[in-house]
């Protein structure tokens, strides 16, 4: 569909325009540009210490608009043509779009700061070497000593290892932004320093005792400089020990808990900042816990109102003598001893929802299967004999829609879901399963469970800003018991940490014919 | 019946004489025997020590030359012609009852019931 490009194009560029209030400072060694390659399919998420008031109002305007038009399709759609609805959603989603584009340009160069830093340092690694090799030649070429096949073979060297650098520092470093972290990262900072000290340190050996001496043994000049290619090898090679391997292994074992419904699971990670196993929860958030559905929680805040509504306290002995804390222990006892009959409500209530739903389903079940049987794949050779009647999957999928259109929007309503789908997204799933040839129930599934975030379309999950919520500096190590909140604008996920505990293995030796047996009878004779 | 290790076996005991009756070639005796010391003990019904791995009788057929004779289900046998039966495979103590020369057998068999009496006997 051409407005569905449009629609991912616009959310994209609000989603990278989104930008940060503060950037880790990732100084590191690196050639490419990494803006480049920012077209990742997932949204920057920022991380901040402080929550930022204006951001999180923007998703609820957006999203507002959309919703008006989406309640009324079912029972509407009886023939769906190309142009009406897609332009409907190109014009909302359009003025969607301009809104978030507000705060962005003051945030570019912030930004911008550690690419340049790396470039600057790239630039440097690359250049100390050759510079060290170029310099004696022009500044003293008639009275350096020739050198013969050693130099040569050090000039290879030199080159291979200056390639085999650049390559392994562009596969480590240039790699995309995952997410803007509130401090900067340590190990990184720890690493672009120790880079800068080391060609320091060279740079001013090679001016005293190079430069300023005039050293005439060239041979000595090169060894020199492929010495600092070697160290600066090392040096990459203790980032990858330290960014990429020390945290492989696991240590804790982390508890996430969304605040709002108590959906929990459990993620093993390695030594890592409280800060960057946020981060690491975050990207597992949105694979796999199911989508928050505020529309779900309703009931509860209902009865809670209608629990603390039901009694009133009222002074008798005269004003300002007894404080909050009697009142409201007064309230309590007389609470327990009310009898309550809410739990019998919930009860029926709760059977009556269940029967509902499963009365729906059962209609959007045989809906969709009957829907599906009137679309068939045409076979090759039938293309030939009728041309008329062939549909791709988009308009096959907007011929069958409206059979099943009704019952599908009667159960998303009754399991509260209608503002997860849009009629696109639901129509563009039709054809995506008309396409790679599903089943009525593998088209189902979507709807009948609710999925992870990720599933669902880019709305409902890219505006999100998460604030961590932290007792411990968030460079600090994770601990046994540490604890700390990810917020949102809806909901908070809780995390606990445990340490793995030290596990003891012994053996026990089994020799292979030890394995005896004996049969236990139980025979009676008769004599 | 109890049995101490390291003590001898002591129990009141009943001499029974079967005259086995000829079937055709066969003789036989009119009961069936468990038991043994290659035999699983905890699934004996009639012993009071779960553990006790000697011949019981399981089967009395009736009008039989056993029952003539006066043996009981649940006896256990102690001897059969002299031959001992309290450590025995079960097939060693097919193997003594059933021998083809001897027309006779006879057993030494207890139960509980000959304790019980030979106690209240001692008491008057």
């Amino acid at each position: 569909m051409d407005t569905d490009s449009i629609h991912s194009g616009y959310s994209h560029h609000s989603n990278r325009s989104r930008g940060s209030n503060k950037q880790s400072e990732r100084s590191s060694r690196d050639r490419h540009k990494s803006h480049s390659r920012d077209s990742s399919s997932r949204s920057d998420k920022n991380v901040t210490i402080s929550a930022s008031s204006a951001q999180p109002q923007q998703p609820d305007q957006g999203s507002a608009p959309t919703d008006a038009q989406d309640d009324n399709w079912g029972e509407t759609t009886t023939a769906v043509t190309g142009t009406s609805d897609h332009s409907l959603s190109q014009e909302d989603l359009a003025g969607f779009g301009k809104e978030t584009e507000g705060p962005v340009e003051k945030l570019n160069c912030v930004r911008f700061l550690p690419l340049a830093l790396i470039l600057a340092l790239g630039l440097l690694v690359l250049v100390t070497p050759l510079s060290f090799l170029v310099l004696p030649q022009l500044m003293w070429p008639e009275r350096l000593q020739p050198c013969g096949t050693a130099c040569e073979g050090l000039f290879l060297s030199l080159a291979f290892k200056l390639l085999i650098l650049l390559l392994a520092g562009w596969a480590l470093f240039v790699r995309p932004a995952r997410a803007s972290l509130p401090r900067i990262a340590v190990f990184r900072a720890l690493l672009g320093l120790l880079t800068l000290l080391l060609l320091l340190s060279y740079w001013l050996f090679f001016g005293v005792r190079i430069l300023d001496s005039q050293d005439e043994n060239y041979q000595g000049i090169v060894q020199f400089a492929v010495s600092l290619v070697d160290a600066l090898l090392f040096i990459h090679y203790l980032a990858v020990v330290l960014l990429e391997i020390r945290h492989l292994q696991p240590c804790f074992s982390l508890c996430v808990v969304r605040s709002t419904d108590g959906e929990t699971r459990h993620y093993n990670l390695g030594q890592l900042s409280i800060q960057r196993a946020a981060l690491v929860i975050l990207e597992h958030y949105y694979k796999d816990f199911s989508i928050h559905n505020p529309a779900l929680l309703t009931a509860a805040k209902s009865r809670a109102a209608k629990h603390l509504a039901g009694l009133k306290v009222y002074n008798v002995d005269g004003a300002g003598s007894d404080a909050a804390t009697a009142q409201s222990r007064a309230k309590i006892a007389a609470a327990a001893r009310q009898r309550d009959t809410s739990h019998n409500e919930l009860y029926y209530e709760e059977a009556e929802h269940e029967r509902r739903v499963r009365k729906r389903k059962a209609r959007l079940v045989v809906a969709v299967e009957e829907a599906f049987t009137h679309v068939r794949r045409l076979q090759e050779e039938e293309k030939k004999k009728l041309p008329g009647d062939e549909m791709d999957p988009r308009e096959a999928a907007q011929a069958i829609f409206p059979s099943m259109a009704r019952a599908l929007q009667k159960y998303l309503r009754t399991t509260r879901q209608q503002h997860c789908h849009s009629m696109d997204s639901i129509q563009a799933h039709l054809a995506f399963c008309i396409t790679n040839n599903m089943t009525p129930k593998a088209f189902l599934e979507s709807y009948l469970m609710a999925g992870p975030t990720l599933q669902y379309t880019r709305e409902s999950w890219q505006t999100r800003q998460w604030t961590l919520i932290s007792e411990a500096s968030v460079t600090s190590p994770l601990r046994h018991g540490s604890e700390f909140q990810l917020k949102s604008s809806d909901f908070s996920l809780v995390v606990t940490s445990k340490a793995i505990p030290h596990l003891k293995l012994s053996e026990e030796y089994v020799h292979p014919k030890s394995h005896k047996f004996v049969l236990q009878l139980q025979s009676e004779t008769s004599v | 019946m109890s049995f101490i290790p390291g003590q001898p076996v002591t129990a009141v005991v009943q001499r029974i004489e079967i005259h086995k009756l000829r079937d055709g070639d066969n003789l036989i005796l009119g009961f069936s025997i468990g038991g043994g010391i290659d035999q699983d003990p905890s699934q004996n019904p009639f012993s009071e020590d779960k553990t006790d791995k000697g011949i019981y009788v399981t089967r009395v057929s009736k009008g039989g030359p056993a029952e003539v004779a006066g043996l009981r289900m649940g006896d256990k046998i102690m001897q059969v012609n002299g031959w001992d039966m309290t450590m025995v495979t079960h097939d060693q103590a097919r193997k003594k009852l059933t021998k083809k020369g001897e027309d006779v057998v006879r057993l030494l068999v207890t139960r509980k019931s000959l304790e019980n009496a030979v106690r209240q006997s001692m008491m008057h």
